[in-house]
């Protein structure tokens, strides 16, 4: 059925715009990019976590037919400039992190020199050929011993392995909650170090126009605006001078939220080498040198009174960096402290994260950042507290609700949540799964004894980010509508999808706004020639804060348009009705007036009220006053294997609000996705340094990814709260599946393990690990 | 050095073509720089991800372990090779109504690899789809969606072929 004007496109699971060209292979990812004359950079990377670097002979790399130059950090360094750590932090020690290694490697991946010639093969030929002379240091591998006195540095020059020390803390006075609780349950959790693997690794192509002075640089990032704030600083090209694209980016999940040494390395190539210079980073490359995610470890402490009322959480975390500061890398931490007491009313909260140079790539924002470690962290207390109480665990969830009245909710961590109803998501959740007859059906599995478990998170998160004034570069966003002169709509947004569909979802709202067709609207992004200014893809911000800013251009032009009909129509604006793409004066005249009569009259110009400009275009900057928070409740019910320790899971429901959904087929996807990524994180996945600092998990046969075969079917359901902090109501979505499925499925787990006496796990929950417990237990049973 | 570029034959999504490699260069980058057809995406060069997945004689490979010139004589098919301008195969068909992709790079080799699972049985169970697909890594969409739009595809090629 065709579509017709006035049919409300928001709410249906209308197909992506942006298909098409994928799954005929005929998008352009940064790998797709041919220009003539190009040369091709492969990077020599350090073998060793830490050691001095002596003497670096390239002769026999420059000799090789086809290569163009082999450089170290001492022929490039000076000129590219220091990489950018955006978080403020107080009293944060920070190294200089160079483009290529000065005198020191710091970590396995380290880059140490670049060969550029003709041909990768050759390039790839010339850095086998560059010898390196390495004198291996102690490396630093295990956060918690780093931060005592007398353990060798990472950094000798900081003095200290410790980067910072930061409380984040609220609410009533903590000691005396832990002084009124009848009971503190104390409880040790990590969080293990993972990597986002994007099936595209990174990658760059730089071209430079000697002639303009300009430089055009396409990258595989989140971020071609940040880029084009923060690169010149680096490089000496003139902001207005600088084009960065993101072409078609084949997947970020936050890996590719960052300013990387080798963007602005192959920025300087080009101008140095006179030649257009690609960068493709290879698996083993991404693995090691493209930023990790999570790697937390905490003793928590909970303060409850006999009848489950808790008082108050308290925790020193040790939070593993890495070597080096990338973009976000010690802000990310400090999420975990704002959303520590998730969806729950508790007092009093002080968390003080110790935050440790290793000698590993860095950790940054990965998909969720610093909120699936929160979640998690919670929703296993809320689990123990309930086992030590003797208290049913939905019923201590349901204790700490807020009540949906309550919203606007201030937390103890020093946030507002803006509107939510967590009975609802949880009801609904119950009802999905027939939590009833899953009790029964476990009871039945243990008593022909058989491990099953059932597992339940309730979690808000932090979306749309976010307010300027919490945002290290501004959490703004913009936009750019223009009604072209032949009723073509062009949206132009600061946002940069690569995956997220706001091809398609931006075109439903604003056809539904405009009253015209979808089929007419294009919707462009990600090139800083085009869309102008922008903060960017991450944080759930995409449609929350950049679909934001596009309603304010349809209110403007449509605004600006009444003001035009009217004067057609020879009457006043406030006469004028505006429906459906069409224009009329009730009363005034029967004459209407559509889209491509004003956009014709608004661009040729001649019969324009006084003072009006021609043209129907606006652009505008959203400034979001709050962050958003969506929330839900994940049910997960599993069955462990008592020979193997394989988990099979075997009903996952979740329920999400992220307020309203302009397209449920691209809301589902979101979730499904991230919940893949949890169960990755819960079954599979670890990133393992050994003690020297080796990477043991530098390509996809040691780094277990989940395969389709381990998905389970998914059974989802939604509630619809809008949020008040938008005039769209959207709450985000991009990353509520990973942190809401993280601690669904380990308490589903550790539940199917109770009957056993296995209070705790670590992640991930491998066969080996679970099978390992069942093992000690069943060996030495503990007393009924 | 001199580098001798060998001369191949070779079939490609029912053409006949030839190009230059060098001996040493993998079918993937021949297909991709030689050929123009970049379509068939690198995501690993170790053979574990499934996004260079192509047929070559009907058989599904990854083009990033095979060599160039391997394809001296053979028939290769790759993701430009299934449609025909707005033409879709059902597999890209039902890959669209189901919205089976988000960042995309991962699509083309999966929309091969289950051509691939369809030319050989056409009436895949849920379960052979899953393990057939273990091959191709995704890390978007959770799969869900991939294994309904390849079941979903099959159920409508054989109500067609009837």
């Amino acid at each position: 059925m065709a579509d017709t004007i006035g049919t409300p496109y928001v709410g249906r699971a209308m197909k992506r715009v942006e298909d098409p060209r994928l799954i005929k292979g005929l998008a352009t990812y940064v790998d797709d990019i041919r220009l003539p004359g190009l040369l091709h950079a492969v990077i020599l990377r350090s073998p060793h976590a830490h050691a001095r670097i002596g003497r670096v002979d390239v002769s026999a790399a420059r000799a090789i037919p086809g290569v163009v130059a082999v450089l170290t950090g001492a022929d490039v360094n000076a000129a590219c400039g220091l990489v950018p750590c955006a978080a403020a932090i107080p009293d944060l020690k920070a190294p200089k992190h160079t483009v290529l290694a000065g005198d020191r490697v710091y970590f396995v991946g380290h880059a140490v020199a670049v060969a550029v010639a003709t041909d990768p093969y050759i390039a790839r030929d010339a850095i086998d050929a560059i010898d390196v002379d390495y004198d291996p240091l102690p490396a630093v591998t295990n956060p918690e011993e780093a931060v005592k006195s007398g353990t060798p540095l990472t950094h000798p020059d900081l003095g200290s392995n410790i980067a910072y020390t930061h409380v984040v803390a609220g609410g009533s006075d903590i000691d005396e909650a832990f002084r009124r609780a009848d009971r503190v349950v104390k409880h040790r959790l990590c969080h293990q170090r993972l990597t986002p693997m994007p099936i595209e690794p990174r990658g760059v192509v730089a071209s430079y126009d000697p002639g303009e002075g300009t430089l055009t640089l396409w990258t595989a990032t989140q971020i071609p605006h940040l880029l084009r704030t923060l690169l010149p600083g680096m490089i000496g090209v003139p902001e207005n001078k600088l084009r960065v694209v993101a072409p078609e980016v084949g997947g970020g999940f936050g890996a590719k939220l960052n300013v990387y040494p080798e963007e602005a390395l192959c920025a300087h190539l080009a101008m140095r080498l006179n030649a257009p210079v690609k960068w493709i980073e290879s698996r083993r490359e991404n693995a090691a040198s493209t930023i990790h995610g999570r790697d937390q470890i905490g003793e928590y402490e909970v303060a409850v009174k006999k009848d489950g009322a808790i008082l108050g959480i308290r925790t020193r975390t040790v939070a593993d960096l890495g070597s080096y500061l990338q973009l976000l890398t010690p802000a990310i931490p400090t999420l975990t402290g704002l959303v520590l007491t998730g969806c729950y009313r508790i007092p009093a909260v002080k968390m003080e994260i110790v935050g440790v140079y290793t000698n590993k790539m860095a950790t940054d924002a990965y998909r969720g950042a610093g909120r699936p470690e929160a979640t998690y962290l919670i929703e296993r207390l809320m689990d123990v507290v309930a086992r030590e109480l003797g208290i049913d665990r939905v019923d201590l969830r349901l204790k700490h609700f807020p009540a949906p009245a309550e919203f606007p909710f201030a937390t103890s961590c020093g946030l507002t949540y803006d509107s939510g109803n967590y009975q609802g998501a949880l009801t609904k959740a119950r009802q999905l799964a027939n939590w009833d007859q899953l009790l029964k059906d476990r009871a039945a599995a243990r008593a022909a004894g058989r491990l099953s478990g059932i597992g339940i998170s309730t979690y808000v998160e932090i979306c749309a980010m976010g307010p300027s004034k919490a945002m290290p570069a501004g959490g703004w966003e913009w936009g750019c509508v223009r009604m072209e002169i032949s009723a073509k709509v062009t949206v132009i947004t600061g946002v940069s999808p690569h995956g997220q569909g706001q091809e398609t979802t931006f075109a439903q709202f604003v056809a539904d706004r405009l009253g015209v067709l979808m089929e007419d609207i294009v919707v462009l992004h990600g090139d800083t020639n085009v869309a102008h200014y922008g903060r960017d893809t991450y944080g759930s911000r995409g449609t929350a804060v950049g679909g934001s800013a596009i309603v304010m251009c349809i209110d403007k032009i449509v605004a600006k348009a009444k003001t035009l009909a009217a004067h057609l129509f020879e009457t006043t604006a406030d006469h004028v009705v505006f429906e459906k793409g069409t224009f009329r004066a009730p009363g005034v005249t029967n004459r209407e007036i559509g889209w491509p009569e004003l956009a014709g009259e608004a661009y040729v110009a001649k019969n324009l009220p006084a003072g009006l400009e021609p043209g129907l275009e606006a652009s505008s900057f959203y400034e979001p006053q709050n962050f958003t928070f969506p929330f839900g409740t994940h049910i997960v019910a599993v069955e462990v294997d008592r020979d193997t320790g394989h988990v099979a899971i075997t009903k996952y429901v979740a329920v999400d609000d992220c307020g309203p959904q302009i397209n449920p087929l691209i809301v589902e996807g979101q979730v499904q996705g991230g919940i893949a990524h949890s169960i990755g994180q819960v079954l599979f996945e670890q990133t393992i340094y050994d003690e020297n600092g080796q990477l043991l998990t530098g390509e996809l046969m040691d780094y277990a990814l989940p395969r389709a075969a381990d998905i389970p079917e998914y059974i989802l359901g939604s509630t619809v709260t809008p949020s008040p902090v938008n005039p769209l109501g959207i709450k985000g979505v991009g990353e509520a599946g990973t942190i809401g499925a993280t601690p669904a499925i380990a308490n589903a787990v550790l539940d199917a393990l109770q009957p056993l006496g296995v209070t705790h796990l670590d992640l991930p929950m491998t066969p080996e690990r679970v099978w390992q417990a069942i093992k000690t237990r069943t060996a030495a049973p503990v007393g009924a | 050095m001199t580098v001798t570029k060998l001369h191949i034959e070779t079939t490609i999504n029912g053409e006949p073509r030839e190009f230059l490699c060098d001996s040493h260069e993998t079918l993937l980058s021949a297909l991709r720089n030689g050929l123009g057809l970049t379509g068939t995406k690198e995501g690993c060069a170790t053979g574990d991800c499934g996004a260079c997945s192509i047929l070559l004689d009907g058989r599904l490979v990854p083009a990033c372990l095979v060599l160039a010139p391997e394809a001296q004589g053979r028939a290769v098919t790759t993701i430009e090779g299934l449609s025909s301008g707005d033409a879709l195969h059902p597999l890209q068909q039902k890959f669209l109504e189901h919205a089976a992709l988000q960042c995309g790079v991962c699509t083309p080799g999966f929309i091969v690899a289950a051509k691939a699972l369809l030319d050989a049985k056409p009436n895949p169970s849920e379960d052979e789809t899953r393990y057939w697909l273990a091959g191709n890594l995704c890390r978007c969409t959770g799969y869900d969606k991939i294994i309904r739009a390849v079941l979903d595809a099959a159920s409508e090629m054989k109500e067609s072929a009837i």
